[in-house]
């Protein structure tokens, strides 16, 4: 079974999942008089996992029938080792770091291990050019979102910054 | 029309908004030049920017500048080094790139340059003319027809996704829409489908989602590929001399010029074409209507070729603004995200817009004109140096665009959870795209979604059922279309697959 079917079972998993909570779960806490109104919270994700029901069935079953080229620019799944599949899944790992890191680290701090780990990982090795770059971006971003935009952003580790 | 250009132009000229437009031009060339990240992924980094402007005129003329910039910088990075920045700018790479090889690089940039920049002000005056009527038509309306004009175009998104895609991008359009139930909705003060996570109390993000359907995506594929980044041979193409284009290539490519920005503007009004199939369209039609010999050069470095898919493109993009402004029905993914940010700002598009805040209209009609002028006299000149950000290092350029989509998903929400959802979904989006599923259909459900809904609801409890549907003729007709809109795609398949074989031989 080619990965899009697979993809789509996925997708018909979720919108059972999705109309079993609208059908069954929902409408067991709605007051009494919102049920005498034509409409409940529950009608229009009635409809819509309905309709996802039947567009993935449909897919899963293969129905439409797709076309067999391959766009050239995009990527063939078929000899995926000749990808960087690791470089792609440690800058992704990369991203949940960053994302659990920015609090306790700070921005600035954060901001200049991402950049410099993400290059690095990417195959970088020139160490203080990156760490110059690294450090410029942070520094500067952070002044651009917090001076001269004004959207707050937390530059130190939280310990240091009182909260 | 002349009392509301005037309140335009008095809004458009002032010095934060031309600011705005010169910026947005800027940052949407340099910006759009790198391969991978197109219209939609930029306007997404920047709506953070543009919401924090506060001033819906201002923020929505920086974005319209940012994206006419985008797809300008598309059109440079195809013609220096074949690597279409944006899907829309492929058609110009069978050209350009030729030209480039020929040592025609400043001419191939000029002809762009004047092409695209004839087919966004034809594309203005066009919109000018077009959007005050529709909208006078659309304030008829009821919620009702509302409800049935969003499902006409969310049906005819999916019928122009392509050959074989249709049953895929409806698809998608159901899982947009399943996605934008979560939450909270407006109707019902009662959360939904949240699963008693408290992050998705208000539903997912906006910009979290557009980020991590495009951008995100992209930048995979820069990391998986090394190759994408690079130009075909290498070679440096960083000297560009002679932009002069001569009095007999003027005079063949003006009526080129002319008929796609005609053509292009309507093809970017109706919903789910876009700028996209304009050039290819463009690119087609006007290979098959030039003369025996000018047919020979095609693909070798025409002028013609990149005249027709240029123009044709920037005229579309601005076709796409007719829809958007006057009913509130995004057709493009670029357009959705705009709709987006519009909302993000307490501005509803629709036909109201043009009564209730003539001034955001009118605005952003000028900063077009604005910006089609700012794109030809700034970024002319300053092409031999825009191109070197093309010499970026990928070690560098990655970890920036993941950066800037963290970022992007993390300023206005100062939430961390969201970063871990933009995370997710940008891996989810990663395998729908390696599935070959269209991901601008999820993110127009996502956002009309809501208004869908809402409608709905209203028409629902005005009529106690859904007797609104035979009830209101109009509703009846559009519903209809909508259906033979969905239906249609077989016949369509079956004439794309006969013209496909043909357009192969003609290669």
């Amino acid at each position: 079974m080619a990965i899009d079917r697979w993809i789509a079972l996925v997708i018909l998993l979720i919108c059972l999942a999705y109309g079993y909570a609208a059908f069954f779960t929902m409408d067991q806490l709605l007051p009494p008089i919102m049920k005498q109104r034509p409409i409940w919270p529950s009608t229009f994700p009635k409809v819509l996992a309905v309709g996802g029901i039947l567009l993935s069935l449909s897919i899963v079953l293969g129905i439409e029938k797709s076309p067999t080229k391959k766009e050239a620019a995009d990527i063939n799944l078929a000899n995926l080792g000749e990808y960087k599949v690791g470089q792609a899944l440690m800058l992704l790992g990369l991203m949940v770091a960053y994302a659990l890191l920015l609090r306790p680290l700070g921005f600035l701090g954060s901001t200049f291990l991402f950049l410099f780990v993400g290059s690095f990982i990417l195959g970088e090795r020139r160490y203080v050019l990156m760490a110059v770059v690294s450090a410029i971006a942070a520094g500067f971003i952070w002044y651009l979102v917090d001076a001269v935009l004004g959207i707050f952003l937390s530059p130190l580790p939280a310990m240091l910054n009182g909260g | 029309m002349l009392e509301g250009l005037m309140t335009g132009l008095a809004t458009a000229f002032t010095f934060t908004n031309i600011l705005m437009v010169i910026g947005g031009c800027l940052i949407g060339t340099f910006i759009g030049m790198l391969p991978g990240l197109g219209p939609m992924s930029i306007i997404a980094i920047m709506i953070p920017v543009a919401i924090t402007i506060g001033d819906p005129s201002a923020a929505l003329i920086l974005l319209a500048g940012v994206y006419y910039g985008a797809v300008f910088g598309g059109s440079t990075s195809s013609i220096l080094i074949n690597a279409p920045g944006v899907a829309s700018t492929v058609a110009t790479s069978f050209d350009g790139y030729p030209m480039t090889r020929q040592g025609k690089a400043g001419k191939a940039l000029t002809v762009a340059a004047i092409s695209s920049f004839a087919g966004g002000t034809i594309g203005a005056v066009l919109l000018m003319i077009f959007a005050p009527a529709l909208a006078s038509v659309a304030l008829l309306f009821h919620s009702s027809e509302y409800f049935a004009l969003m499902v006409v175009g969310l049906s005819a998104i999916a019928a122009f996704a392509g050959t074989g895609q249709v049953t895929k991008a409806l698809l998608m359009t159901f899982l947009g829409l399943i996605m934008a139930t979560v939450g909270e909705g407006v109707l019902f003060n009662a959360p939904r489908f949240t699963m008693g996570i408290m992050d998705l109390q208000s539903g997912f993000g906006f910009i979290t989602l557009a980020m991590a359907l495009f951008a995100l995506p992209e930048a995979i594929f820069l990391v998986l590929d090394p190759n994408r980044s690079k130009s075909a041979d290498g070679s440096d193409n960083s000297e560009i001399k002679d932009l002069r284009i001569t009095r007999d290539e003027a005079r063949r490519i003006t009526p080129v010029i002319g008929r796609q920005s005609l053509q292009g503007f309507f093809i970017g009004v109706l919903p789910g074409a876009g700028a996209t199939i304009a050039s290819f369209l463009g690119y087609a039609v006007e290979r098959n209507i030039a003369s025996k010999e000018e047919q020979e050069q095609f693909g070798k470095g025409s002028v013609k070729g990149i005249a027709a898919p240029e123009s044709a493109n920037n005229a579309a993009c601005t076709g796409s603004f007719v829809p958007l402004l006057t009913l509130g029905i995004p057709g493009s993914g670029t357009t959705a995200i705009l709709l987006g940010a519009l909302i993000a700002l307490n501005v509803s598009p629709g036909p109201r817009l043009m009564v209730d805040e003539p001034q955001i209209f009118w605005a952003v009609i000028i900063s077009m004109y604005l910006g089609n002028l700012v794109l030809l006299i700034l970024n002319l000149p300053l092409i031999p140096y825009i191109a070197k950000v093309l010499a970026v290092p990928r070690n560098f350029l990655i970890p920036f665009i993941l950066f800037f989509t963290l970022m992007g998903a993390y300023i206005g929400q100062n939430n961390a959870t969201e970063l871990l959802i933009l995370v997710g979904f940008g891996v989810c989006a990663t395998l729908l795209r390696f599935a070959d599923y269209p991901l601008a259909p999820l993110l127009i459900g996502f956002i009309l979604g809501p208004l869908l809904e809402n409608n709905f609801s209203r028409a629902m409890q005005l009529y106690d059922g859904v007797g609104f549907i035979w009830d209101r003729p109009m509703t009846l007709a559009l519903l209809v279309l909508a259906v033979i809109l969905v239906v249609l795609p077989s016949y369509r398949q079956r004439r794309a697959r006969d013209r496909a074989e043909g357009v192969a031989e003609g290669d």
